[in-house]
């Protein structure tokens, strides 16, 4: 009955998820800009919105806390990853939403439940860790996130109003990434050329 | 309650941080620190982008921080697979307390 639970939970968390797009076609909130709001209705569904998937977010990164099996780990890391784009899209930022739903989940995720199936059948197949460590970790990263949120809670951030702007395009983005971070952006190009290389390099086959 | 502001992303960031940095303690699979590390690495994108919404000073960089961040992701996610490989190869285990061959 306990894995039973287990294998549905995450289940239930993807289809919450796949409703997305329609309460956000519902919304309009990622098109629209915040100040011509006509104030009520859609600050509550943006509100009902977002503490729906604050919800999901929080329980399955708890999720990825506490199973003990890597693949269960990583079907939570993917309710907590879309879960995240959502975030993304009711902060006005679509696109990178979507790049986190390609990137993030479409490859990190797989690349990651690649690992895992390619060092799966280990002869030491057991993870476990002490209970007092696992406590003593619980207690501590119960008390940074109780330290956190108390800080944040009094902290002024001199936010000049709630959601202030129109949400950034595109197009916008494409033109400081080429003008301003140009050299960052070429800097990550070859990043991720020598990681590429380095990754075949590193995970290729000894030939004796 | 019903408006959402700065510090509501923000709690669900700490909440994200708080479980990444409990998974890289407590767990001994090799492909399970780097599922904390995600989660970290995630807190702090939704942070970037929490910003750049609602600070009008930060206009355009929070998403290209946040950006940023996703490509080091993906970057590292692939250095550190093929890494727990090389070890799987030499110890055949990804348990992070065996790979000890470099202590003095």
């Amino acid at each position: 009955m306990q894995s039973r639970l287990k294998d549905i939970l995450p289940l239930m968390t993807i289809a919450v998820l796949s409703s997305v797009p329609f309460a956000l076609a519902q919304s309009d909130v990622t098109n629209e800009a915040p100040n011509v709001m006509t104030a009520k209705p859609a600050g509550m569904v943006e509100a009902v919105l977002f503490y729906l998937f604050a919800a999901t977010t929080i329980v399955s990164a708890l999720g990825v806390c506490t199973c003990k099996n890597v693949v269960r780990m990583a079907v939570w890391l993917f309710c907590t990853l879309s879960s995240v784009a959502v975030m993304y899209f009711l902060l006005a930022a679509p696109f990178l939403g979507a790049v986190q739903l390609i990137v993030y989940v479409g490859g990190t995720l797989i690349l990651l439940i690649f690992g895992v199936m390619l060092t799966g059948k280990s002869p030491w197949l057991r993870f476990d860790i002490k209970r007092g460590e696992m406590i003593a970790s619980g207690v501590v990263c119960l008390s940074l996130f109780i330290a956190l949120s108390m800080l944040l809670a009094r902290a002024d951030w001199s936010t000049s109003a709630t959601g202030v702007k129109a949400g950034v395009t595109v197009e916008e983005i494409g033109r400081v990434l080429l003008s301003k971070y140009v050299v960052p952006f070429e800097a990550a190009g070859v990043l991720l050329f020598i990681v590429m290389v380095g990754a075949a390099h590193l995970a290729r086959q000894e030939k004796k | 309650m019903v408006t959402i502001g700065l510090t509501h992303y923000l709690i669900v960031s700490a909440a994200l941080f708080c479980c990444g940095v409990f998974v890289m303690t407590t767990k001994r699979n090799a492909i399970g620190l780097l599922i904390g590390v995600e989660l970290v690495l995630n807190a702090a994108a939704l942070n970037f982008v929490a910003f750049d919404r609602y600070i009008e000073a930060a206009r355009i960089d929070g998403l290209i921080a946040a950006l940023f961040v996703i490509v080091l992701a993906a970057a590292e996610a692939a250095i550190a697979v093929a890494i727990c490989i090389n070890v799987y190869k030499n110890l055949a285990s990804v348990d992070v307390d065996r790979a000890n061959q470099l202590n003095g």
